[in-house]
C-alpha cells in the first residue's frame, strides 16, 4: 500500500517536473512546478519526514511559488512571451542540460546501488528536527540566517533608496 | 497606534449596540413608507379651482426638461386662450428632477409622491394628456393663473371675464 | 477511531462544512442587516432561510461562461483549488475528544499549508482572467498573503511552545487549566488579524475591493464558478473560526455541556465576531495594509515569540 503510493507520487512528481520544463506558457509551467512540489511533499511524508513535508508545502508551495506567480503577473508576458519561450525550448538547447541531468541520474543510480539512500523507516518528529538543527548543524543554521539577514538588509536598502529618491522629486 | 486600536474597538461596540435598535427600513409592498407631499414622483397636470385646465401650453416645461421627455402642441380656444392639444410625457426618459414644475408659470404641471410606475412594455411608459390630467388642484388649492395675471380674450379685456379679478397693477404703489 | 469511521466522518464534515458555508451566506446578510438597522433577506421561508436555496438555484442555472480571452484550463481550475484546500484544512480540526478525521503530529502545519495553498485559487483566477481588474486583484492578494502568512505561522508558535507539540488535540488538552487566550493574548490578536487577511474577509478584502476593482480577481467569474469562490471564502471563515477556537479558546473544553456543543458555541461566537468586524470596520488603504503587516504585526509577533520562549524556559527551571 505505502509502496504503491510512493511510486504514484514519484510518477506525479517526475511527470509534473517534465511538464514544467517543457511548457511554453510561464503560468502553466509554474502550476506544474507547484504540483511537483506537492508530490515531493507527499514523498517526504511517506518516507517518514512529516515535518519536512509540511514545511515543503508551507514554504515552497505556499510562499515561494506565490512570489514566482507574483512576478509572472507583474511581467505580463502574454503571447509574445510564449512564442519566445517556444523558440528557446527548441532542439539544440536541450543538449547540455540533458547531458548534465543524465550525469546526475547516473550518479544517483550508482549511489542507490551501493545502498546509500535507504531510509530508517522511522518517522522523524518535529522535535528531532529541531534538535538536529540546533545541535550538530547549528553552524549551518547560523550561516544561513546571516545570509538571509544580509539579503533582508540589502532589500531594505534598495527599497529605501527608491523611496527617498521619489520624495526628493 | 493604541489610539487607533481603541477607536476600532469603540466602533465595534457601537455597531454591536445596534443589535437592539429598530430597523429604519420598512417592509415595502405591505408597509408603505411615508413620502412627503413634495416628493418628486409621477407627473400630473392639474385643474384650477374652477375646474378648467391650468396648462396654457407655453412650452416652458418642455424647454426646461433636461432629458427632453415632454412634448406638447399648443392649440387656441375660440376665446383666444391657449391650451395643449396634446401633452405627452415619456416616463421612460423622465428623471423626476422637477425642473418642469419649477418652470411652470401656472402651477399646472406638478410632481406627486407616487413612484410605482412599472410596465412590461416600454410604450406604456409614454403618458398622454388623458393619463396625466387629474380632476383636482394638486398642491396649490386656490391658485388661479387668470386671477393674478390675465390675457385679453375676444370681447373682454384682462380681468373682465367671468370669476376674474382685475390684474394687479405692478406699477402702482397703492394697496 | 477506526479507518472506516474516520472516512465516513470526513465525508460528513465535508457535507456539514459546505452546508454551513451555504447557510452562513444567508446568516451573514441577516446579521449585517440587523447591525446596519435594516432587515436583510427575510422573505423566503422562516426568517428568510430559504434564500440560501433560491441563491443556489440561481447560481446553478446561470450560464457557465468562460471568456474567450481567458486561459481556459487555469480559469476553470482556479475556483476548485480554494474549496479543496479549505475542505482539506478541516481534516485536522478536533471537534471533540473522539470526533476528528486526522490526528497527526503536524496538524497545525498541515492547516497552515492548506491555507497557503488556497491563495493559488485567487492568484490563478486573477491571472487566467486576462483582465486588468482581475490581475490587480490577484497581485494584491499575492502580496497580502505573502506578508500576512509570515506572521500567521509565527503567531501560532507561542501556542506550540507552551504545548510542546504541533498536534491540535495535544494543544486542546494542554488548555485544561487555562485557555491560551490569556497567556497568548498577543498571539491571539495577531493570529486573528492574519486569519482575516488570509481568508480575505472584509476589513482586508483588498483583492476584491468592489469600489476600486469592480470585483477584483473574480470579475470575470459567474455562475457556479463564482459560487465556488464564495464557498471557499465562507469555508475559510469557518475554518479560521475553528482554528481560533481550538488554539486559543480551549476547543471542546468547557463545563456541564457536551464537548461537541462547546466547540460549536465557540466557533459560532467567533463567526459572529467576524461578521461584526465586517459590519463595523472600513477597508484600509493598500499601503496601510502592508505597513500594518510588516511594521506592526511582525514585530509584535516576534516580541510574543521571544517573551513566550523566555517564560517557558524560566518556568521549566
Amino acid at each position: 500500500m505505502m509502496e504503491s503510493l510512493f511510486y504514484l507520487a514519484s510518477l506525479v512528481a517526475v511527470m509534473a517536473t517534465v511538464a514544467a520544463l517543457t511548457r511554453a506558457n510561464a503560468a502553466h509551467a509554474l502550476i506544474y512546478l507547484i504540483v511537483s512540489l506537492l508530490a515531493v511533499a507527499v514523498l517526504f511524508f511517506l518516507m517518514g519526514a512529516p515535518f519536512a513535508a509540511a514545511l515543503e508545502i508551507v514554504i515552497y508551495a505556499g510562499a515561494i511559488m506565490v512570489l514566482f506567480v507574483f512576478v509572472i503577473m507583474m511581467l505580463n508576458l502574454g503571447e509574445s512571451g510564449t512564442a519566445r519561450e517556444q523558440e528557446w525550448l527548441a532542439g539544440r538547447n536541450w543538449i547540455v542540460p540533458g547531458f548534465m541531468a543524465g550525469l546526475l541520474l547516473l550518479e544517483l543510480m550508482l549511489a542507490l546501488r551501493h545502498g546509500a539512500g535507504t531510509t530508517s523507516g522511522v518517522a522523524v518528529s518535529p522535535k528531532a528536527v529541531g534538535l538536529a538543527l540546533f545541535g550538530p548543524y547549528v553552524l549551518a543554521v547560523e550561516i544561513a540566517s546571516m545570509l538571509l539577514l544580509a539579503a533582508l538588509v540589502g532589500a531594505y536598502h534598495l527599497g529605501r533608496r527608491f523611496i527617498v529618491r521619489r520624495e526628493q522629486r | 497606534m493604541l489610539n487607533g486600536l481603541r477607536s476600532q474597538l469603540q466602533t465595534l461596540w457601537t455597531i454591536l449596540q445596534h443589535s437592539f435598535t429598530r430597523a429604519e427600513t420598512v417592509q415595502y409592498p405591505e408597509q408603505m413608507p411615508y413620502l412627503a407631499p413634495r416628493y418628486r414622483g409621477r407627473i400630473v397636470l392639474t385643474n384650477d379651482p374652477d375646474g378648467e385646465e391650468r396648462c396654457v401650453a407655453c412650452n416652458l416645461c418642455a424647454v426646461a426638461c433636461p432629458v427632453d421627455c415632454i412634448a406638447l402642441q399648443q392649440g387656441v380656444k375660440e376665446d383666444g386662450r391657449w391650451y395643449p392639444e396634446f401633452f405627452r410625457i415619456n416616463f421612460s426618459r423622465c428623471i423626476m428632477c422637477g425642473m418642469c414644475e419649477e418652470a411652470c408659470p401656472t402651477n399646472a404641471i406638478q410632481l406627486t409622491p407616487d413612484f410605482e410606475m412599472c410596465e412590461y412594455d416600454r410604450n406604456n411608459m409614454i403618458y398622454e394628456k388623458e393619463h396625466l390630467q387629474i380632476q383636482g388642484t394638486g398642491k396649490y388649492h386656490d391658485y388661479n393663473f387668470y386671477r393674478v395675471s390675465g390675457l385679453a380674450i375676444t370681447g373682454k379685456d384682462k380681468g373682465e371675464a367671468q370669476h376674474e379679478a382685475q390684474p394687479i397693477d405692478v406699477k402702482s404703489l397703492l394697496p | 477511531m477506526t479507518e472506516l469511521g474516520a472516512i465516513s466522518f470526513g465525508l460528513f464534515i465535508i457535507v456539514a462544512a459546505v452546508g454551513g458555508a451555504a447557510v452562513l451566506t444567508w446568516f451573514e446578510r441577516r446579521m449585517l442587516g440587523i447591525w446596519q438597522d435594516r432587515y436583510g433577506p427575510n422573505r423566503l421561508g422562516p426568517f428568510g432561510i430559504l434564500q440560501v436555496a433560491a441563491d443556489m438555484l440561481k447560481l446553478l442555472t446561470k450560464d457557465d461562461w468562460v471568456p474567450p480571452f481567458a486561459d481556459r484550463a487555469v480559469f476553470i481550475f482556479a475556483p476548485t483549488a480554494i474549496v479543496v484546500a479549505m475542505l482539506l484544512g478541516f481534516a485536522v480540526v478536533p471537534f471533540s475528544p473522539d470526533l476528528y478525521v486526522l490526528d497527526v503530529n503536524i496538524g497545525l502545519l498541515f492547516f497552515l499549508g492548506m491555507t497557503s495553498l488556497a491563495v493559488y485559487s485567487v492568484l490563478l483566477g486573477g491571472l487566467a482572467s486576462n483582465n486588468k481588474y482581475a490581475l490587480l486583484g490577484g497581485l494584491r492578494s499575492a502580496a497580502q498573503m505573502v506578508s500576512y502568512e509570515v506572521f500567521m505561522g509565527l503567531s501560532l508558535m507561542g501556542v506550540v511552545m507552551l504545548t510542546g507539540s504541533f498536534s491540535l488535540r495535544a494543544i486542546v488538552e494542554a488548555q485544561r487549566d487555562m485557555w491560551f487566550c490569556i497567556p497568548q493574548a498577543l498571539g491571539l490578536f495577531t493570529f486573528l488579524i492574519a486569519g482575516i487577511a488570509e481568508s480575505h474577509r472584509l476589513p482586508f478584502d483588498l483583492p476584491e475591493a468592489e469600489h476600486e476593482l469592480t470585483a477584483g480577481f473574480h470579475t470575470e467569474y459567474g455562475g457556479m464558478k463564482f459560487a465556488m469562490f464564495m464557498l471557499g471564502e465562507y469555508l475559510g471563515l469557518i475554518l479560521i473560526s475553528c482554528m481560533i477556537a481550538t488554539l486559543f479558546f480551549g476547543g471542546w473544553l468547557g463545563p456541564w455541556l457536551p464537548p461537541l456543543l462547546w466547540f460549536c458555541i465557540k466557533v459560532f461566537a467567533l463567526i459572529m465576531f467576524f461578521i461584526l468586524l465586517r459590519a463595523a470596520i472600513p477597508r484600509p488603504r493598500y499601503d496601510q495594509l502592508m505597513s500594518l503587516g510588516w511594521k506592526v504585526m511582525l514585530p509584535l509577533t516576534l516580541l510574543n515569540l521571544v517573551v513566550t520562549g523566555a517564560v517557558a524556559l524560566w518556568l521549566e527551571g
